[in-house]
């Protein structure tokens, strides 16, 4: 009896405990550490998200605090409304365009810069900086580069001479997507080159070394030991060039002066600006957003699946 | 990146902070109380050295109605942050800069106050406009705004450019489409400048107010874009105008890339679509003339019209002392205070007595009297609700038949008025 009962006393402790640790884990206290991120992560993306999802579905506009305002629940208009738009159905086209150049351009120009900057060639350390400088350098200032270079007048043209296309570039329906999609790779390539600098410091060397005693030649080397040896940055370049492509805005609006000519190089998010901020329907814009979020999701997923594989 | 970010944001952050409502601030009491207000100024230099000159005057005579002016937050325009100022209850009283295509949005807000919920609030705005107040009335009959001023547009052309290219620079021949067209012509023919004339020829909303809608203003006889609920371009005078630009542009007389910066300044064209502003802005670094805008057959100036590119004052809901900010908008549109705008900004105050009332300032500066019999003249954009979503409409369909030359300008006409109309009849 009183075996069982010491039992069932030390039983008692144990089992609240295990409780605790299902609920609050080994190690309560990392709790509290990854709190700040979570109630970052609830505030300001989790929340507005759900608050956009809820304002795709209402007969929603911005109002004063307080104001006396009839704002129903409309179920799926706002999608029929955007879907029946050519002018959103152009900039999804428009957008997928962009991510058919960008995101496999990229990738290639990436991984190619990447493995030679981390070969041992001279001036290693400042082509490093070169191509990472128009990644911080404000869109602004590099978008005006890029109109001196190909506006109809810019030096592209000039030294093109009678081969310049006209329209020219910026003002002709099938280049000017092509051209945003070129200045993005271009202005966000130094970061994808970091990351895949990074990536390949994890490819063991013994393997190329191997490689060249079989009588591998270099191109060989690239595409039997490099490009699977960084699969696993090739997944997240893939991603992250697709979620940023898909978010395309600057760009356009600056570049094509507002996804120019005649919404040749509209984007999503473009319009969502204007219909959201400039003509005061939040509701059909979220509804873009939201198609847009499932859109990228879905490519994302695709992604994954397809360079994850073994 | 940082702009899809900054939209997506600000979009988000206005429907958090709807979503959490609050108090508005424009309770009944809120008409007849005092006290002290902040109002925001446009950021040009000459407005806001009025604008500081007229707070302090008021604030000397009025200690206890202390007026704090700014200059209006920087963002992509002006209604953005009107916009979501109104969104989060934090609007200034008065704004001196409301856009009136702007207005149903804010009105459909809540974030304005009707100025005939004052004592005399429409009297005071009828009978300093006189009949052109009218254009201002909100489909409900009263005032959200009042008139303030206007930069009526006319052509601005450049002498010098007139003159290489051959053409009589005194009075160059721009009255009809046919004399605009031939002179654009030997413009460009001559090498004299790049284009004739250019206009944004970008898709933002409201470029269409410096191409289209000023010849469509003097073709129809002072029309608006939308009246009694029907879009009224789709139309011979419509046509006719639209017509006019895509020869310009099919002739590449005008350019269909944007310029980067004041292609009229920078002598890459000789002629532009301006409003008063640019008497003090080009003043002698242009040797420039200036003349009505063109119609299909030549009108004599005095039965043109041309766009007003007005810019008004709101008085916003949750301004807590609105019985002060009532006064201070009278003050700053009174006979006094009009004129000083006149004198130190070149804007034309939307009074119907201007010439005679400021004849002295019209006798030393002539250059300006063109712009104020032209001002007797001038066509607001329509106060009709989805007002800014028509606008993108109209420019759209424009853009595509007009600019680029893709499908017919009649059929993009007719596409965009059926829009434009269903637009003005939802709430």
């Amino acid at each position: 009896m009183k075996a069982e009962a010491e039992t069932a006393s030390t039983d008692k402790p144990s089992s609240s405990r295990s409780r605790r640790t299902a609920i609050l884990g080994r190690q309560p206290l990392g709790l509290v550490f990854a709190a700040p991120y979570a109630v970052f992560l609830a505030a300001v993306f989790a929340y507005p998200l759900g608050l956009a999802v809820w304002i795709s579905f209402q007969d929603y506009f911005f109002a004063a605090p307080g104001a006396q305002v009839d704002r129903p629940f409309v179920g799926l208009e706002n999608y029929k409304t955007v879907l029946g738009d050519p002018a959103v159905r152009r900039s999804f086209l428009n957008v997928i365009q962009f991510l058919l150049i960008n995101v496999p351009l990229t990738v290639v120009l990436s991984l190619v810069l990447a493995s030679a900057l981390n070969g041992a060639i001279r001036g290693r350390a400042a082509l490093r900086v070169a191509y990472y400088i128009p990644y911080v350098t404000a869109s602004v200032a590099l978008v005006a580069v890029w109109l001196f270079l190909f506006s109809s007048g810019g030096m592209v043209n000039q030294l093109l001479g009678p081969l310049a296309p006209d329209p020219s570039w910026l003002v002709n329906s099938a280049l000017a997507m092509p051209v945003i999609a070129i200045f993005v790779t271009w202005k966000q390539l130094g970061f994808f080159i970091l990351l895949y600098l990074a990536a390949l410091q994890n490819v063991p060397k013994e393997l190329y070394e191997a490689a060249a005693v079989d009588g591998a030649r270099r191109f060989r080397s690239f595409t039997n030991i490099t490009v699977p040896g960084v699969r696993p940055a090739t997944v997240l370049v893939v991603i992250l060039a697709t979620i940023t492509g898909a978010n395309l805005f600057t760009e356009p609006y600056l570049l094509t002066n507002g996804g120019g000519p005649d919404g040749a190089s509209s984007s999503p998010v473009l319009v969502m600006y204007q219909k959201g901020i400039e003509q005061g329907n939040p509701d059909t814009a979220s509804a873009i957003g939201v198609i847009l979020v499932i859109g990228v999701l879905l490519i994302s997923l695709v992604n994954r699946k397809l360079l994850e594989r073994d | 990146m940082k702009k899809n970010v900054l939209a997506v944001t600000l979009m988000l952050t206005l429907g958090v902070t709807a979503a959490c409502g609050g108090d508005s601030g424009g309770s009944p009491d809120a008409q007849t109380t005092t006290g002290p207000i902040k109002i925001w100024l446009s950021n040009n230099p000459e407005e806001i050295a009025w604008g500081e000159a007229m707070v302090k005057a008021w604030n000397a005579e009025n200690p206890n109605e202390e007026v704090t002016a700014q200059e209006i937050p920087a963002g992509q325009t002006s209604e953005e942050v009107i916009g979501a100022a109104i969104t989060a209850g934090n609007a200034p009283c008065l704004v001196f800069n409301t856009s009136p295509a702007a207005v149903p949005q804010f009105q459909k807000q809540g974030g304005l106050v009707a100025l005939d919920s004052f004592e005399g609030g429409a009297d005071y705005v009828e009978s300093r406009s006189g009949d052109s107040a009218q254009q201002y009335q909100s489909p409900d009959g009263q005032y959200y705004q009042i008139p303030w001023k206007s930069n009526p547009v006319m052509i601005f052309y450049n002498k010098d450019i007139m003159k290489e290219a051959g053409v009589d620079p005194e009075n160059p021949p721009l009255a009809t489409y046919d004399e605009f067209l031939a002179t654009s012509q030997k413009v460009v023919d001559s090498g004299a400048a790049e284009a004739a004339i250019w206009p944004a020829p970008t898709s933002e909303f409201f470029q269409s107010w410096f191409d289209f809608y000023p010849l469509f203003a003097a073709e129809s006889g002072g029309q608006q874009l939308v009246e009694d609920g029907k879009a009224t371009f789709d139309s011979e005078a419509g046509e006719s105008v639209a017509n006019f630009w895509a020869t310009l542009y099919a002739e590449g007389l005008s350019q269909k890339e944007a310029y980067n910066g004041d292609s009229f300044a920078d002598k890459k064209a000789a002629m532009s679509v301006v409003g008063p502003w640019a008497v003090a802005v080009y003043g002698d670094a242009v040797n420039w003339g200036v003349a009505p805008v063109p119609t299909s057959s030549g009108m004599s100036p005095e039965e043109i019209y041309t766009f007003s590119d007005a810019k008004n004052i709101g008085l916003f809901s949750a301004c807590e002392n609105q019985g002060t900010a009532f006064e201070v908008l009278k003050f700053a549109t009174s006979e006094e205070q009009d004129g000083e705008l006149l004198e130190m900004t070149g804007q034309m105050p939307l009074r119907a007595d201007l010439q005679s009332t400021y004849a002295d300032y019209f006798d030393k500066n002539p250059e300006y009297e063109t712009f104020a019999d032209q001002g007797s003249r001038t066509v607001e954009v329509p106060n009709v609700p989805n007002s800014i979503a028509i606008w993108q409409a109209f420019r759209d369909e424009y853009s595509a038949s007009v600019i680029f030359g893709k499908g017919s300008v009649s059929e993009a006409l007719a596409a965009a008025a059926a829009e434009a109309t269903e637009l003005a009849g939802q709430s």
